[in-house]
């Protein structure tokens, strides 16, 4: 400790004993000699950037206008920093508690498995992954198109489990004499008597989905006191006349065509031939209407569309809770664990029920580690940027936008509004503030 | 003492790295020291160290770190570091705003290049004007300038005046490729009827977005009008947008679109092209620049001709063969000799072919020569690029970025939505390009 003189400069040899105000000095210059590097650290890269960024936010864009507050009233006027406000809002409010409680449930629950340690793991795994990579992972899974998205690949799989089946998955009249749509099947305008023959054209067929048996569509004769038709292909390369049953049309084998009576009744149904041909014999004298039926098309699955603007902040929000509850599940366990096991026993010999329980002595023994991580989440929740970059696609990036994610649009992605950007900053630092007392506050409270 | 020592050592590998230097130069010369290198240049050998900032990574940042080594042989003394940004603008402006910016960047939108030069923070290039102006036509020496002050090489090029399509599909539905407007939109409705959606969409990405817009804009309106909405002279309100848009709607139209609206709305530029040659294909063209091809080749398993193939983006009302297109600029932030002598060399047609020959570029440098692209298709695709007789620039990349980077993306994507209500979407572009051009 001698060298503690050296380091202030004073001979130390011949010094008689240290007066007690220079030895306060003294013993307040040790402390702060060796917080000096850190302090200076926190200066250069914490405390400087907050004051230069304020002081940014009272100029124009380019920084050469001083404009007092302009740039925070942009914040309340802009259309897009409104909606950013409002979803902010609806984040603070779902978010947190959904992960707090989420992380208690799984919490709860692994005390009363086998597997909890295997459970845990698999729960607590997306926690080891960065944000930004949670984010491309969910994008992939929320594609819209059931052959890229893992979430509408697997809606589909079990709506066809207990879909429709059918020959053709889409397809559109070939003229104007047909109307109607895959729904309500195609519905011939006019009207077909005894010894007429039905003409029924589709197009827009894929190629893949040409039933295999399928030859050259003919058109069939007349059939005395019968309907006969042809369901066919109406296209060939090039294109064709529409309406004809031309070479190289191939007739559509497998098709449902119903029989309908003038007041719309399905009256009889026949299938068509590998050449298109269907026929109903005997049919009585009147007036018929001939349709392509709708079982005849597999109901086709667009997928949901969860990319979309009306589901892409619920679809962020999902994925942020998922992404979180390890999180939460890990240090509410930890709290769990710390409740002295003879209070629970106690109560329970006294004749609480399970649940009686865990509601009145675990949950507000529980109440400052759940505390802990509801904070944690509201931080984390406001200063929300990763995910939504990632997930959301350029179309929806604004109906997803929060403040964090404003404030990275107009100052960085090229549109260098640097005062508008420094305002939105500022302005969620004020929002923190809240947030950090109440941590400061607990903390102080704990280590008393 | 410690101090001293450092400074001895610093100064043994000082000197033994320069005789490491000495024994690697040419043997021949070795007797006549330092005089050789100023012999073998021809004009004064330029020295010193400098940096290259710009977007490619992978092959294609691979490609231009070849353009560069070509570089370091012609100018052993120069150093070039090269780094690569994904947002090039935002390193840069945060870069400028700090007061460090590397010498040399290339820009992939020459709006940031306004905008940098107008903040003072570019050095004119004047002095590689007359190399420049050998390669290159007129319209690009005024793409590069700012105020009558050349800032600006374009290096890479892009034309993005073509479609590219699936040639099992159109051989399916027996379509050519169209030559003009009419044909392009029957070619549509015949391989709609074949079973296979026309057109695929990379709505996700607004680019996609604005290119097509530009592409049928510059052909409806002609480049006259197209440089006065490029500078906000005339309002988005013009009948001539309206028409432009109207035609863009007929492509819109939801049946016509892979996967419909809401599907294209969330399809990225890569998947639209992936799509188109998968099995079965998603829809049977794409409608965006040359690059196409790179994805394809990266992509899928489809093969050049009998697989794909690419066609010029159609005439419009007897438009002529009109390129739109688009390129990276490269600009300087420090004045000194070797960052002069590296926009020189990128000037020369040399420096050009050393990418052009390892494919997915195209210079606008009409010296090039076309031979050296590796496949037909970038070689047609790049020739005309480099001879078009009306050239214009993507139009968006030439705004403010707040409307041309993103207001137009977005109100292009709500067009996307709702393709049939073209003057709702014309009143808010005007009023967006309005707030935008005036701030």
């Amino acid at each position: 400790m001698s060298s503690t003189g050296g380091v202030v400069g004073l001979p130390t040899g011949e010094a008689p004993p240290a007066p007690p105000r220079e030895s306060a000095f003294r013993r307040a210059l040790l402390p702060l000699s060796f917080l000096a590097p850190a302090l200076l650290l926190l200066f250069v890269w914490v405390v400087y950037p907050m004051l230069a960024t304020m002081y940014r936010s009272l100029f124009n864009d380019r920084g050469t206008e001083f404009v007092w507050l302009d740039n925070y009233e942009l914040i309340f006027t802009e259309e897009r920093l409104q909606t950013a406000l409002k979803n902010n809002a609806l984040w603070v409010l779902i978010v947190p508690a959904a992960v707090t409680a989420v992380g208690l449930v799984f919490a709860v629950l692994t005390e009363r498995i086998v597997w909890s340690t295997a459970f845990k793991i698999s729960v607590f795994m997306p926690l080891a992954i960065s944000a930004f990579a949670v984010g491309v992972i969910w994008r992939i899974m929320y594609q819209q198109d059931p052959d890229r998205g893992a979430i509408n690949a697997g809606i589909a799989a079990i709506q066809g489990e207990f879909g429709s089946e059918g020959v053709l998955s889409q397809a559109s009249p070939s003229t104007d004499d047909l109307t109607g749509s895959i729904e309500q099947g195609f519905e011939l305008d006019r009207t077909v008597q005894p010894g007429g023959v039905a003409l029924l054209g589709l197009t827009a067929i894929r190629v893949p989905e040409i039933p295999e048996d399928a030859v050259q569509a003919v058109q069939p004769e007349p059939l005395q006191g019968g309907i006969t038709g042809v369901v066919w292909r109406d296209f060939k390369p090039g294109g064709g006349t529409s309406g004809e049953v031309e070479q190289d049309e191939l007739g559509l084998p497998g098709v449902t065509v119903e029989l309908r009576d003038s007041s719309g009744d399905t009256v009889d149904d026949t299938k068509t031939e590998t050449n298109g041909t269907f026929a109903f014999d005997e049919v009585e004298g009147g007036e018929y209407r001939i349709a392509v039926a709708s079982t005849t098309f597999a109901e086709p699955f667009g997928g949901v569309n969860w990319l979309g603007d009306k589901l892409i902040t619920p679809a962020i929000m999902f994925a942020f809770i998922w992404f979180q509850a390890g999180f939460a599940m890990v240090i509410t366990a930890a709290g769990l664990a710390s409740i002295p096991r003879d209070t629970l026993e106690a109560a329970r010999t006294d004749g609480a029920s399970e649940w009686q329980v865990f509601r009145r002595i675990t949950i507000p023994l529980l109440a400052p580690v759940l505390t802990v991580v509801f904070v944690t989440q509201i931080i984390g929740v406001l200063k929300l940027f990763d995910l939504i970059l990632s997930i959301a696609p350029g179309s929806t990036q604004d109906e997803a936008a929060t403040l964090a994610f404003v404030q990275w649009q107009v100052a960085f992605s090229g549109q260098n509004r640097f005062g508008l950007g420094a305002a939105i900053a500022t302005f969620i630092l004020i929002l923190f503030i809240p947030f950090l007392i109440v941590n400061i506050r607990r903390f102080r409270a704990d280590t008393t | 003492m410690t101090k001293r020592r450092f400074i001895l050592l610093a100064l043994l590998v000082g000197v033994l790295a320069f005789l490491a230097a000495g024994c690697g130069g040419d043997d021949d010369e070795a007797g006549g020291t330092g005089g050789g290198t100023t012999e073998e240049g021809g004009g004064e050998a330029v020295s010193g160290n400098i940096s290259v900032l710009a977007v490619w990574t992978g092959a294609e940042g691979e490609a231009f770190q070849a353009v560069l080594d070509g570089f370091k042989e012609e100018n052993p003394d120069v150093t070039v570091a090269y780094k690569s940004a994904s947002e090039p603008a935002t390193v840069l402006s945060t870069a400028v705003e700090g007061g460090n910016p590397p010498d040399i960047a290339a820009l992939p939108q020459p709006g940031f290049m306004t905008d940098f030069a107008e903040r003072g923070a570019l050095k004119p290039i004047t002095f590689a004007t007359d190399a420049i102006k050998e390669g290159y036509s007129q319209s690009w020496l005024d793409l590069g300038s700012v105020d009558g002050e050349l800032y600006g090489l374009f290096f890479k090029g892009a034309n993005k005046s073509t479609v590219w399509y699936n040639a099992a599909a159109f051989e399916d539905a027996g379509v050519e490729p169209p030559a003009d407007w009419d044909a392009f939109l029957e070619a549509g409705d015949t391989l709609k009827a074949s079973g296979v959606t026309p057109y695929s969409i990379g709505g996700a990405d607004g680019w996609t977005l604005t290119d097509l817009f530009e592409n049928i804009y510059l052909r409806t309106a002609g480049p006259e009008k197209y440089d006065q909405l490029t500078k906000h002279e005339i309002p988005w309100t013009d009948a001539s947008v309206n028409e432009a848009l109207t035609e863009m709607g007929k492509v819109l139209q939801s049946d016509n679109i892979a996967g419909g609206t809401s599907s294209a709305l969330q399809t990225d530029f890569p998947t639209s092209v992936t799509q188109v040659f998968a099995d079965p294909p998603k829809a049977a063209q794409v409608l965006e620049g040359d690059f196409v091809g790179g994805v394809i080749a990266d992509e899928t398993t489809a093969e050049p001709d009998t697989g794909f193939n690419v066609y010029a983006f159609p005439e419009i009302n007897d438009s002529g063969p009109v390129v739109m297109g688009g390129g990276d600029v490269m600009v300087m932030f420090k004045d000194n000799p070797a960052a002069r002598a590296l926009i020189e060399y990128l000037a020369t047609p040399e420096a050009a072919e050393i990418w052009a020959a390892k494919g997915g570029f195209s210079s606008p440098n009409k010296n090039v020569d076309t031979s050296i692209y590796p496949d037909e298709l970038t070689q047609q695709t790049a020739s005309e690029l480099a001879n078009a007789e009306v050239f214009r620039f993507d139009m968006s990349d030439l705004m403010p970025g707040a409307f041309g980077s993103d207001a137009l993306f977005t109100l292009l994507q709500d067009f996307l939505k709702n393709p049939d209500d073209v003057e709702a979407i014309q009143t808010k572009l005007e009023a967006a390009a309005k707030s935008a051009f005036t701030s």
